[in-house]
């Protein structure tokens, strides 16, 4: 008989206008009913150049542009990149400039962190957690306003250092969001972590073995979550990181649940981080003696000669810059952020890579999805924490 | 004990005659001011300014005292299109495909630098702002900006409903910029 | 810097192809000729003597100037010992075929399309290279080194108030 028996799949599009997509990328969905046969992603609608903008720009103007790629932490791109940079140029960074980006990197981390995390609640729907969380994240953003002057696109931090001390009214942020967050963060674990429904919504939903993770080029919390201890802070140690002693937790199964525990985790292994760093905090300049490339104080720009001229020979790129390529990798809260400088002297790069840990990631999602169905695809695809501004770059 | 008086600043009502248990006033102003504080925005986030969008609609800064506690994602069912971050060159025909879908009356906030203008991204795949695709309302400059000049965008957004003519979808005016978009409405047919 | 015991052993292997070992200051760098650019990667990723069982990144680059102007460069990491290594490889303009590591390296897929979608080289055996990030109705590839940033048809912005 004509078609009367015969099965047939539904091809749904998921996205790119979607609630549960956070960010704008298009999966197209092929289902026998619930079950997901196969997936097809489309992404690049947000694409918007950025390798191609900073051929064009000076070093000192792209940390504006590496905010916008990880916009839920900002810090850890913009000082990630002026760490390549600086590695380029083999500036040596005091040790008070460390501590202090460890402690925004950190904080950044913390703010990713919680975003994903509530957000997966959000999805499986529980949206008290969202709430609590992000009046915590508020705080943060005063600090990064006291830091830097800006909530969320920060351009921290200058070549060498930064451009101004932690002022007494940001340590006491600081010290405020320190007592504050525990004590919700334990709230947010209360309702989430044991509660039997999201259990059963995120245990063996998504997973991905080791060995294929690996293959894929996972890093970050997706891939502690799949049982690899592999974290740059303490494989490559930047910044001073070796001075302190954080835990690396790690999953097993590598599903839904596993990523949200590593993250929940992380989020108290950095809030010790950040304690630690600030109790610590040595004396010290607040930013290395690199007059070609540090701009120098407005006032001596106005009254001596010498402050007078590297702002001019800075500003209008007289500086000679070192021919060389630089491979430099960060912990960003998705995984090795990196950065792959190509330099033939002059004052703007002649390539710049970002190895953007979302792109490479993502690729493995029909991989995990495929099998289950459509409602667990979409836990699975928040818990990877996909920033659509850093996917598509 | 002495009890201290909380004063509370109320809106003012529209113009009107009121007396002994009535309010008379016309239709229209009625209709806007039930318009200007209902108002479902459509959250269309792609980019960092979503995330300044997730703290205006959050406790701190709560959008949801202007009447938009129910966020709507689907078109048929929302008012305000608010168009917050980059519009890549591929994304253009999505937006305005869910332009199209929405119902009157509609109104078009563009949040952010890139919305309204393509931002710092002045490059080969980008957008040079919205308004190249739909035809938008009230612009919102910033890189990102404040929760509080988002509400001020929302805000204009509610003087332009409490104040738009019931007749605005079938005005010629109104009709000629859709079509310069390229949009044509099944309004268009109408003879009224 | 360069790890001297590990160019020994692509050079002792793979004699003609090793190009060019150059001293950077922060892994061993290799150039390599087109031919064996695969065999490298598996000699690389397979060899218990090497075990670089991680593709960190792969990007490529322009040099307009030169006679073999595309490049393509392989960022690996061996996670056991802690040692990464770029291997970089270049193409002449003409012929712009390169075997494809998918086989090797899962995540290859769309690093490969992001290469293909930004300097036009084509990685032969890929399963699926099209474009990732731009549109699909582009008909340059925008990264090489004469197009320009901006698109020439904007009509909002006037490059003579732009500075360019």
């Amino acid at each position: 008989m004509n078609g009367s028996g015969e099965k047939t799949y539904t091809t749904i599009n998921l996205g790119p206008t979607h609630p549960a997509t956070h960010g704008v990328f298009q999966n197209i969905l092929k289902l026998d009913g619930e079950e997901i046969i196969s997936a097809e992603q489309t992404i690049g609608y947000i694409h918007r150049a950025f390798e191609k903008i900073a051929e064009h720009r000076p070093y000192y103007q792209i940390t504006t542009l590496t905010d916008r790629m990880n916009y839920c932490s900002a810090p850890i791109n913009n000082l990630g990149y002026l760490m390549a940079v600086e590695k380029l140029l083999g500036i040596k960074t005091p040790k008070r400039v460390d501590y202090m980006r460890i402690i925004l990197m950190e904080l950044a981390r913390i703010t990713d962190h919680l975003i994903c995390n509530s957000v997966i609640g959000v999805d499986s729907g529980a949206l008290t957690g969202f709430v609590y969380v992000f009046q915590e994240r508020e705080l943060v953003y005063e600090i990064y306003e006291e830091v830097s002057g800006a909530r969320l696109t920060t351009n921290m931090g200058r070549i060498g250092g930064f451009e101004r001390d932690f002022t007494p009214a940001a340590i006491s942020k600081i010290r405020l969001f320190l007592s504050r967050l525990p004590k919700v963060l334990k709230e947010f674990e209360k309702l989430l972590m044991r509660n039997r429904i999201f259990m059963d919504r995120t245990i063996g939903v998504g997973g991905i073995s080791a060995e294929r993770a690996l293959n894929y080029g996972f890093t970050g919390p997706n891939l502690r979550a799949a049982g690899v201890d592999f974290d740059v802070r303490a494989m490559n140690p930047y910044s001073s990181y070796d001075d302190f002693d954080f835990e690396i937790p790690l999953g097993t199964q590598g599903d839904t649940y596993d990523r949200f525990c590593v993250r929940q985790e992380e989020v108290w292994q950095s809030l010790k981080l950040v304690r630690n760093a600030l109790d610590n905090l040595p004396e010290g300049n607040f930013f290395a003696d690199v007059p070609q490339y540090y701009l120098p104080k407005k006032e001596d720009v106005y009254s001596k000669m010498e402050a007078l001229i590297w702002h001019f020979k800075i500003v209008m790129g007289e500086i000679e810059v070192p021919k060389g390529e630089i491979y430099h990798s960060v912990e960003g809260a998705n995984g090795e952020l990196g950065f792959y400088i190509v330099s033939e002297g002059g004052r703007m790069p002649y390539r710049l890579h970002f190895r953007r840990p979302c792109f490479i990631y993502y690729q493995a999602l029909p991989e995990m999805i495929t099998g289950g169905v459509l409602s667990d695809a979409i836990l699975t695809m928040s818990s990877m924490n996909v920033i659509a501004g850093e996917l598509d770059g | 004990m002495e009890t201290t008086k909380k004063t509370y600043t109320r809106v003012d009502p529209p113009e009107g005659v009121a007396g002994a248990g009535y309010f008379a006033t016309t239709l229209d102003r009625v209709i806007g001011l039930a318009r200007k504080n209902s108002i479902w925005p459509l959250p269309f986030a792609t980019s960092c300014c979503g995330i300044e969008f997730m703290a205006t609609m959050g406790a701190h800064y709560d959008l949801a005292r202007f009447g938009s506690e129910r966020l709507s994602f689907s078109p048929r069912q929302a008012d305000l299109l608010m168009v917050m971050g980059t519009i890549a060159k591929k994304m253009g025909p999505v937006v305005q495909q869910v332009y199209v879908q929405m119902a009157e009356p509609r109104w078009v906030i563009a949040v952010g630098a890139c919305a309204a203008s393509g931002g710092i991204f002045d490059t080969y795949s980008v957008l040079q702002g919205i308004d190249r695709v739909v035809p938008v309302d009230v612009y919102v400059p910033g890189c990102p900006p404040r929760p509080e000049q988002i509400i001020d965008g929302f805000m204009r957004v509610q003087d332009l409903a409490a104040t738009e003519s019931l007749r605005r979808r079938y005005s010629e005016e109104y009709k000629a910029l859709l079509r310069s978009y390229g949009i044509f409405t099944t309004d268009q047919q109408d003879t009224m | 810097m360069t790890d001297q015991p590990l160019t020994d052993l692509l050079r002792n292997r793979f004699a003609a192809g090793i190009l060019v070992v150059e001293n950077t200051s922060d892994m061993t760098t290799v150039t390599v000729s087109k031919e064996i650019i695969h065999d490298v990667i598996m000699y690389l990723h397979e060899s218990p003597e090497t075990g670089f069982g991680f593709l960190t990144t792969l990007c490529g680059i322009h040099y307009p100037d030169q006679p073999l102007p595309f490049g393509v460069i392989y960022h690996l990491h061996n996670m056991e010992k802690n040692i990464r290594i770029r291997v970089k490889t270049f193409l002449p303009a003409d012929n712009l075929h390169i075997p494809t590591v998918t086989d090797l390296f899962s995540g290859a897929n769309w690093m490969e399309r992001e290469t293909y979608d930004f300097y036009g080289i084509l990685f032969d055996g890929h399963p699926n290279l099209i474009r990732i990030l731009n549109v699909e109705y582009l008909d340059y590839f925008p990264m090489r080194k004469e197009y320009p940033l901006e698109d020439p048809t904007r009509e909002d912005k006037d490059n003579r108030f732009f500075g360019r």
